[in-house]
Formats: structure tokens, C-alpha cells, sequence
């Protein structure tokens, strides 16, 4: 009995949450049938229409854009048919009378040049065929035609011509906040890689000045360091992919540190503590660096003493857990608070904000740098990365193992 | 069974579980160490730490069991359970590592592009989750019953217990190490113990027993029954019983039953005597479900060991905490080598079980009544050596098999809470993580106090079941087939999964008790294989203009070695 009712609670459970989902995705906006005037009803009705055409619009006008919209603009115009076309295809055809195609794709030339619509009457053979006219409207962005909005009917109508000619406008509007959304992707992708990290010249500099004390005392020393030197700018200067792992970055920050404990000797020193889990995680090129040449810089900095530095990289779930530890002079947060926010410009390196930046582009808002400090307490910065998000792809490896 | 050793054993086992997990960390303070601290994970750790997570109390307990109780067919388990790795190996590896994605949902997102099919993955992966936990918390609580004479739920609630302090404070930092130093436990509590049972058996003349002839008891032995059963004798059958029989109250007196179906009440004491037959129990009539299974199986052996087959071969790739092990990988061709290594690691531990059960049989055939056969492995040690080294051996054992529920139910648990945590829960966060945990464990845990008994063995094959019908279409048809489209996986996932998790819900509630449709469920895999990848195919051809753009790039990714693909960019 106990088994009979346990069966019943698992079969019963899938069919629950099933009917949950539907019902949240079929729910409507409460009904606004008792909700004011007949017109008022009819306005509200014609809004939400339009609401729902709008987000497959918002992605450009393709072909499964105009499909999942094509229907609702239909609604919307209270048409026998409609289609949507760019400027040599139809994309869609929502109603009746599809054997017009033809006869309409010869037709668009015209508005597709002068940019203005035009209303004719259809040559069918069909004795009862339900579409008689179209009016072929422009899709216009930036004074620029992008396609047409044909809507077909029995007979000629002037409201018709008209609300046809506000539904496209309506739809232009659409497209161009699409023209508007990719502008915005470009722009970010462009400034990732304006964004995407240089060394900074102070550390070419230091690094070479440092193997050039070492030639002459101890040569062995200078080629290593030399090699280690070619090892990060080859690291740091390759052009291909916008993503590493943290395998490749931590090796690329084993250079870097090779290099400076040669300038500070036994005043730098470094725990590493790793999760081999979370080395394959791809993350943006050279962000965890700028981290810890942060750290040296604050660590070293103002004063005599050693300093220690820690990173650590943890396994959490879907993300790994990347902190970065300096015991150094540390940092007003408030002024912390003006760097980050682009106020103010700190002197030398590409720093935090930088950092900051490219992970929240990246991953989202909610995964940018969290930073812990106070004046003289040193500073604890802690990245998480996601150990998968879309559209984010490690680049070739560096070499083979 | 004497206890003392067992108990420390388990503890033992626990601690230095979360021993190494909180300190196995890699730690370097020198320059010179920090390569070996950057080091990825190489093949043979990684398939060390799948095969620890893999190897559950279904392979530690109950396989030993089925044997015991059913014979040598039942050793298409461990084939299929190994061979499930060949399939991963020859179509899913590599290009699932390749896809960079972590869970299965994210595989789906990352093929797709589509977010309801990623959410419905999340929701299968929930379920596969779920079922599979469920036989590990009662495999604990069986073991701790056998060992101590606990409560069933206890044993289940330790490990519940335990999975979740560890996995929700953030315990398994180097879960990959804690996984592997499991599977070489497992494998020395099983290995072990079999070398001196062998021995002893050998030392006893190697006495052989034919599986197709009844099992007879060794010497006296006394048997509760702790359920009513029914048994059928073929010759009638001297026994000493204090309790019911047939309606009959006795009291330590010796009777004679003739041949026929008997009912044995519960809390009746049986005394065999030495070289008594063990009689059979007539599993029509046990009442429990922990029989259902092994009914149809009897009726229709071939359909059984098809759907048997099927499903541990194409499931293996659809288990959650299996996929996310192969993030680990550093690049495609590691994920390979991986999964040989893995091919090589379980096929070795899959010797052990089998003999076992072979031992069982001979050993601890009382078993067969009262229906506890998963704990033959636990027994045998006691009952074979016997004395303080019996005892010792079989302290190793319970601790393995703890091992065994210890690195199956935490994986599963991460791999669920996350899927939780991503994907149900309002927002991402540590908090929601733990919350993730308790919400992932809970649900089994009271799942199986309802449930009751299912062979252990037969719960994961259900498990594996629904895997191999919603995640195996998605993953090979994803990788292989570039006319893949969001609602085809849907709808195949939706069709294959759903009718294999229906008929899984139908076996465990009883529903059709016996029959052909009873078979059909029982086994699903059979033909719900078929319906998931046909669903996929034919709603996929059905729906040509919804592939997801940029298709042919998604595909070159997940084929081309790593080194290639700053060529293709180029």
C-alpha cells in the first residue's frame, strides 16, 4: 500500500509541475473585460496585441522573426493576409491567398525604391478568391528601406491603406531599436577589445632593466629570466580569441611573478592554492594578471616590509571561485568606490576597473569583482567565474602537452 | 553481526572522507611547486575519481545480491554498467568536453541555443538525480540495519546528513581527489575480503554449486522472518519453528510441513538443520514490490535482459554526476583517454561482485527468504572466515560500502543542487546553493521512507532507464546530427523521458501487478529508447526551419581537435 501511494505521488508530481508551467505560460494579464468603456476595451486590446508582436521584431527582421510576428500583426490590422518581405524574399505569408506570392514579389520593386507605399488591385484567376488588393507599405530605418508589410484584402479600403501605413511605421520603430540593439553589441564587442589588456609599459620596462643587472653577475639567471620575460609577452601579445583558461592564465602569472620576485627577491612571497577542478574554466584573456600585479603594487608599495600575497581557486558548484590576497597598504574603499566607477583614473596599469569591466561584460552584472579593503588591511579581491556561459569559448591551447 | 568493528570502520571512513576533501588541496608556498600546483588533472586521477563516483551501492551490494538470488543472468549488470562507458567513449566524450559545457543543461543551451530546452533538461536531470539517490539512501540504511540493527531510516539519514554538511559548507574543495581515494577504498574493501574468502573457500575443499540446482544450507542455521512470505516446496520439509505457519501457532516445535505453498508469518523463527534444501519463496505473494521486478523477469527472461542491456549501455552518458566529471578534462582527447582509463577501473572492480555472489550462495543462501539479499557482501566475511580476522574483513566491507553511498550521493547532490540552484531557485548565490543541497537530498529521503524496498540494483536500473531515453537522443543526436532542432529535442525528451518516467512511477506504485504490461514497464527502456530518438528525429524534420543558427559552426567545435581551431577562426 505505502508502494501503491509513493508511485502515485511520483506519477502525480510530473503532471503537477506540468500543469504549473502551463498555467503560468498561458496565463493572461487579468481580463479587462469589466474595465472601462467599449473603446477603452478596444484600446487596451490593441495595445496588447501590438505588445506581443513587439519582442520578435526587437531581434531584426528575419525569417523566424517575421514568423512569430506575423500573426499577431495580422491580429492587429484585422486582415485576410499579410506578409513581410526584405528586399528580394518574402519571409512570411500569414492568411489566405499564398498563390499571390508571386504577383507581389514583382510589385515590390517599386516601394522598395521610392520608399512609399502603394495600393493595387491583384490579377486572380480564381473566381472566389478571398484577396482582391494589397497595399505594400515600406518598412523604412533611417531613411533607409529594410522591407515591406503587404496586407491583402477582398476590396479597396482607405482604412485599410491607413492602418496599414501606422502598422509599419509601428513595425519600423521596432526594427530600428533592433538596428539600435546590434549597434550596442558591436559597441561592446569593441570595447572588450579596446578593453582587452596591455602590459604596462612600466613593467617592460622594470623587467628589462632587472635582466640587464643580471647579465654581467649571473648570466644563467639572465637567460632564464629573458625566457620567462618572452614566455609572457608571447602570453600577453597573441592576437587570436578573446577567452584562455585559467590553467593558461595562472602559468602566464607564474612568469610575471618570476620576473618581479627578481626585482624584490625575498621582500614577495606566494601561496597559490588551486582546485585543479576549475583549471579548465575559460575565462577573458589576461584578467586575473592585472589582479596580481594589483596586489604586488599595493603589496610592495609604500613600504619596507614583506609581503604576501595569496591566490587561491576554489570549486563552487557552476562556478569557480577565483580570490586574490595582498597583506599591503590597502585602500580607502571610498576611493576605491570613484575608481570603479570610471571617476577617477588610477595612475599607471590597466587595473581593477578594467578588470572589472570586461567580467561584468562578459558574465553580467551580478559577476563583477568583489573587493575587500581598508586603509592599511591589505585587499582581498574575489572573481567568480561561471564554469560555462554561452558564447564564451576557449581559444586554441597555447601548446600542446 | 557483531558490530564492534563496523562502526569505527564507517566513522573511520567518514572522517577521512572529509579529511581529504577539506585539505587535499594542492598548496604551494615556492616558485618552483607552482607548476605542479597549475597542473590540470590528468587522465588516470580523473578516471579514478569517475569510478568513484560511478561505483554505488548498486555495485557494491547490490549486484552480489541479484547474483545470489537470481543467478548468472543477472551478471549482465555489471557488463552493461561497464559497457555504458564504451558508448560514452566512442560518442559523446570528446565533443561534450569540447562543447565546454559543465551540466547537461548546459549542453543543451550550448547546441540549441534555446532556454525552455535547457530548462527541461534541468528538469530530467532533477528526476535522473532524484531516482538514483533514492536506492543509495536505503542501501545505507540496509547496511546499517544489518550491521548494528538500527532503524531502517537511520543509516539513509547519516548519509543524507553527512553529504550535506559537507557539500553545502563548501567541505568538497578537492572533490576529485576525494573521489579517487574512494574508488581505491571500494576496490580494496571488495578485493581484500574476496582474496581471504577465497582462500577459506578453498581451504574448505572448494565445494562447487551448480546455480540451477535449490541451495542447500551448510550447517543450522536460524532465519526471522520479518515478513510475511509464502514458500513452495516441491518435498516436504523438516524444520523447528517458533512462531505461525500456516494459520498454526508453534512454539520451538519440530514440524514437518508437506509439499505446497506454505505462508509464514511474520516474527516466526525458522531453525533449518544442516544440509536442509532452502526452500523457495513464492514471489507472487510476498506483498512487498521488492519482488516485481524479479517476477516479470522470470516470465519474459530474454525482453528483461534486453531492456537491461539497453538501458545501462545508453544511460550511463545521461547520469549528472557522471557528465560534469568530464569538465575536469583539460581538452577533448584527455576526456577520451579518461574514459579508457575508466573502461580499464570499473571493468576491474565489476570482477569482484559476481563472486560474491557466487560465494553467497553457497554460504549465506537464507538469504533468498528473507529478502535482505543485498547484504550477502556485508555477511560473508563473518560467516566464511569467521573469528577476529571475519570480523576485521567485514569492517573493511561496511566501510567500502559506505565509501560507496558516501561519493555517489555527494555527486549526485552537487550535480542536482546545481541544476537547483541555476536554473529553479529566483537567484544564483552561496546561500541558494545550500539551500540547492538540502532541497536535492531531501526529496529522496522521503521518497524512500515511503517507498520501502526495491532491490537496490533494480532502482538504478530505472534510474539508468530514464537516462537512456531523454539524455541519450539529446546527446548523440545533438553531436552526430546537424538538423537537430530546439522543439524536436523537446519533444523527443519530453515523449522518451516522460514515458520512461511514467512507467518507472506505474513499477513502483504496483500498478498492473503482472503480464505483458507489467514487463513493458518494468523494463522501459525497450521501447522507450526507440520513441525519444524517433520523437527527436521525425518533430526535428517536421520543424527544418527552426535549426538554431549557426548550426555548422556549434558542430565544427565539438569535432575539431583543440589545436585545429585558430586555424578554422584564421
Amino acid at each position: 500500500m505505502t508502494g501503491f501511494l509513493a508511485g502515485l505521488c511520483v506519477a502525480v508530481l510530473p503532471l503537477l509541475a506540468a500543469g504549473f508551467w502551463l498555467g503560468r505560460r498561458t496565463a493572461r494579464p487579468e481580463s479587462l473585460g469589466g474595465l472601462g468603456t467599449p473603446v477603452e476595451h478596444a484600446t487596451f486590446e490593441t495595445l496588447h496585441t501590438a505588445s506581443l508582436a513587439a519582442p520578435p521584431l526587437r531581434a531584426g527582421l528575419t525569417e523566424e522573426t517575421a514568423r512569430r510576428s506575423a500573426r499577431r500583426l495580422r491580429t492587429l490590422l484585422g486582415t485576410d493576409a499579410l506578409c513581410l518581405t526584405d528586399h528580394e524574399n518574402l519571409l512570411v505569408w500569414d492568411g489566405v491567398g499564398g498563390h499571390h506570392r508571386a504577383e507581389i514579389l514583382e510589385r515590390l520593386a517599386g516601394p522598395l525604391d521610392s520608399g512609399r507605399g502603394e495600393a493595387f488591385r491583384l490579377h486572380c484567376e480564381t473566381p472566389d478568391c478571398p484577396v482582391r488588393w494589397a497595399v505594400i507599405t515600406p518598412l523604412t530605418v533611417d531613411d533607409r528601406v529594410h522591407g515591406t508589410l503587404v496586407a491583402c484584402a477582398p476590396r479597396e479600403s482607405a482604412v485599410l491603406v491607413r492602418a496599414a501605413g501606422e502598422v509599419a511605421r509601428w513595425v519600423s520603430v521596432q526594427l530600428e531599436l533592433a538596428d539600435l540593439d546590434r549597434s550596442r553589441t558591436r559597441l561592446i564587442e569593441a570595447e572588450i577589445r579596446a578593453l582587452r589588456a596591455q602590459i604596462s609599459p612600466h613593467f617592460i620596462f622594470n623587467s628589462l632593466a632587472v635582466i640587464a643587472s643580471f647579465v654581467r653577475t649571473d648570466p644563467e639567471r639572465a637567460r632564464e629570466l629573458l625566457l620567462e620575460f618572452a614566455d609572457f609577452t608571447r602570453y600577453s601579445f597573441r592576437r587570436h580569441g578573446d577567452f584562455t583558461t585559467l590553467a593558461d592564465e595562472l602559468h602566464a602569472i607564474d612568469h610575471y611573478l618570476a620576473l618581479v620576485r627578481a626585482r624584490f627577491g625575498d621582500r614577495l612571497t606566494v601561496t597559490l592554492q588551486i582546485a585543479p577542478e576549475v583549471l579548465p574554466v575559460t575565462l577573458p584573456f589576461l584578467c586575473l594578471q592585472p589582479l596580481v600585479e594589483n596586489a604586488v603594487k599595493h603589496g610592495l608599495e609604500g613600504k619596507t616590509g614583506t609581503c604576501h600575497i595569496q591566490i587561491t581557486a576554489q570549486d563552487a558548484g557552476a562556478e569557480a571561485l577565483v580570490v586574490i590576497e595582498d597583506d599591503g597598504a590597502g585602500m580607502d574603499p571610498a576611493l576605491l568606490r570613484r575608481i570603479l566607477a570610471g571617476e577617477l583614473s588610477p595612475s599607471g596599469g590597466i587595473g581593477l576597473s578594467n578588470v572589472d569591466d570586461r567580467l561584468r561584460q562578459v558574465y553580467g552584472d551580478d559577476h563583477g569583482l568583489v573587493i575587500e579593503t581598508a586603509v592599511g588591511a591589505g585587499m582581498k579581491i574575489t572573481a567568480r567565474l561561471p564554469k560555462y556561459q554561452p558564447g564564451v569559448h576557449q581559444a586554441a591551447r597555447l601548446a600542446t602537452d | 553481526m557483531n558490530s564492534s568493528y563496523a562502526v569505527p570502520a564507517v566513522a573511520l571512513v567518514v572522517v577521512a572522507t572529509v579529511l581529504v576533501g577539506a585539505f587535499g588541496l594542492r598548496i604551494s608556498r615556492t616558485t618552483s611547486d607552482f607548476y605542479v600546483a597549475s597542473r590540470t588533472v590528468g587522465p588516470r586521477l580523473n578516471a579514478a575519481a569517475i569510478s568513484g563516483e560511478y561505483l554505488s551501492a548498486a555495485s557494491f551490494l547490490g549486484i552480489a545480491g541479484l547474483v545470489l538470488v537470481q543467478g548468472p543472468d543477472m551478471l549482465w549488470y555489471p557488463v552493461g554498467y561497464t559497457a555504458g562507458y564504451l558508448v560514452l567513449l566512442l560518442f559523446v566524450a570528446a565533443p561534450l568536453r569540447r562543447s565546454g559545457a559543465y551540466t547537461l543543461p548546459d549542453f543543451a543551451e550550448a547546441r540549441l541555443a534555446s532556454q525552455p530546452v535547457r530548462r527541461l533538461a534541468g528538469a530530467f536531470v532533477v528526476g535522473v538525480g532524484w531516482l538514483y539517490l533514492l536506492p543509495q539512501l536505503q542501501g545505507a540504511g540496509l547496511t546499517l540495519t544489518v550491521l548494528t540493527g538500527a532503524p531502517d531510516v537511520l543509516g539513509g539519514l547519516i548519509v543524507a546528513v553527512v553529504v550535506v554538511a559537507t557539500v553545502a559548507v563548501g567541505g568538497m574543495r578537492s572533490i576529485t581527489f576525494v573521489q579517487a581515494f574512494q574508488y581505491w577504498l571500494k576496490l580494496t574493501a571488495l578485493l581484500v575480503p574476496a582474496l581471504f574468502l577465497v582462500l577459506a573457500w578453498q581451504g574448505a575443499g572448494a565445494p562447487t554449486h551448480a546455480f540451477d540446482e535449490p541451495a542447500a544450507f551448510r550447517d543450522r542455521r536460524t532465519v526471522d522472518v520479518q515478513d510475511t512470505l509464502a514458500v513452495r516446496l516441491d518435498r516436504p520439509l523438516t524444520v523447528t519453528v517458533s512462531g505461525t505457519v500456516d494459520g498454526h501457532a508453534h512454539h520451538a516445535g519440530r514440524v514437518t510441513l508437506p509439499e505446497g505453498t506454505h505462508r509464514i508469518a511474520a516474527g516466526t523463527r525458522l531453525t533449518f538443520a544442516k544440509g536442509t534444501r532452502v526452500p523457495a519463496t513464492d514471489r507472487g505473494t510476498n506483498g512487498g514490490m521488492s519482488t516485481s521486478l524479479a517476477e516479470s523477469r522470470e516470465e519474459r527472461p530474454l525482453y528483461a535482459t534486453y531492456g537491461l542491456i539497453l538501458a545501462t549501455f545508453l544511460g550511463t552518458m545521461g547520469l549528472p554526476h557522471v557528465v560534469v566529471r568530464f569538465y575536469t578534462s583539460p581538452h577533448g582527447v584527455a576526456a577520451r583517454r579518461t574514459t579508457v582509463a575508466v573502461l580499464a577501473l570499473i571493468g576491474l572492480f565489476y570482477l569482484l561482485p559476481p563472486v560474491y555472489g557466487a560465494l553467497g550462495r553457497l554460504y549465506t543462501p537464507e538469504l533468498t527468504l528473507t529478502g535482505d539479499a543485498d547484504a550477502a557482501v556485508l555477511l560473508l566475511p563473518d560467516r566464511v572466515v569467521g573469528g577476529l580476522g571475519g570480523e576485521l574483513l567485514g569492517a573493511l566491507v561496511a566501510g567500502g560500502a559506505f565509501a560507496a553511498f558516501l561519493s555517489t550521493a555527494s555527486g549526485l547532490t552537487m550535480a542536482v543542487a546545481g541544476v537547483l540552484t541555476q536554473d529553479v531557485l529566483p537567484s544564483r548565490g552561496v546561500r541558494h546553493f545550500r539551500l540547492g543541497t538540502v532541497l536535492a537530498m531531501a526529496v529522496p529521503l522521503a521518497a524512500g521512507v515511503l517507498v520501502g524496498g526495491l532491490p537496490v540494483a533494480d532502482a538504478v536500473g530505472l534510474a539508468f532507464a530514464v537516462s537512456a531515453s531523454s539524455f541519450c537522443p539529446l546527446l548523440v543526436l545533438g553531436i552526430w546530427w546537424r538538423r537537430l532542432t530546439p522543439p524536436g529535442a523537446a519533444a523527443g525528451m519530453l515523449v522518451g523521458g516522460g514515458s520512461a518516467f511514467c512507467a518507472v512511477a506505474a513499477t513502483m506504485a504496483d500498478f498492473p501487478g503482472t503480464g505483458n504490461l507489467h514487463a513493458l514497464l518494468a523494463w522501459p527502456a525497450l521501447w522507450s529508447v526507440p520513441l525519444g530518438f524517433l520523437t527527436m528525429i521525425a518533430v526535428s524534420l517536421a520543424t527544418a526551419s527552426r535549426v538554431p543558427p549557426g548550426t555548422a559552426a556549434v558542430l565544427a567545435r565539438f569535432h575539431l581537435p583543440e589545436e585545429l581551431r585558430a586555424e578554422v577562426k584564421a
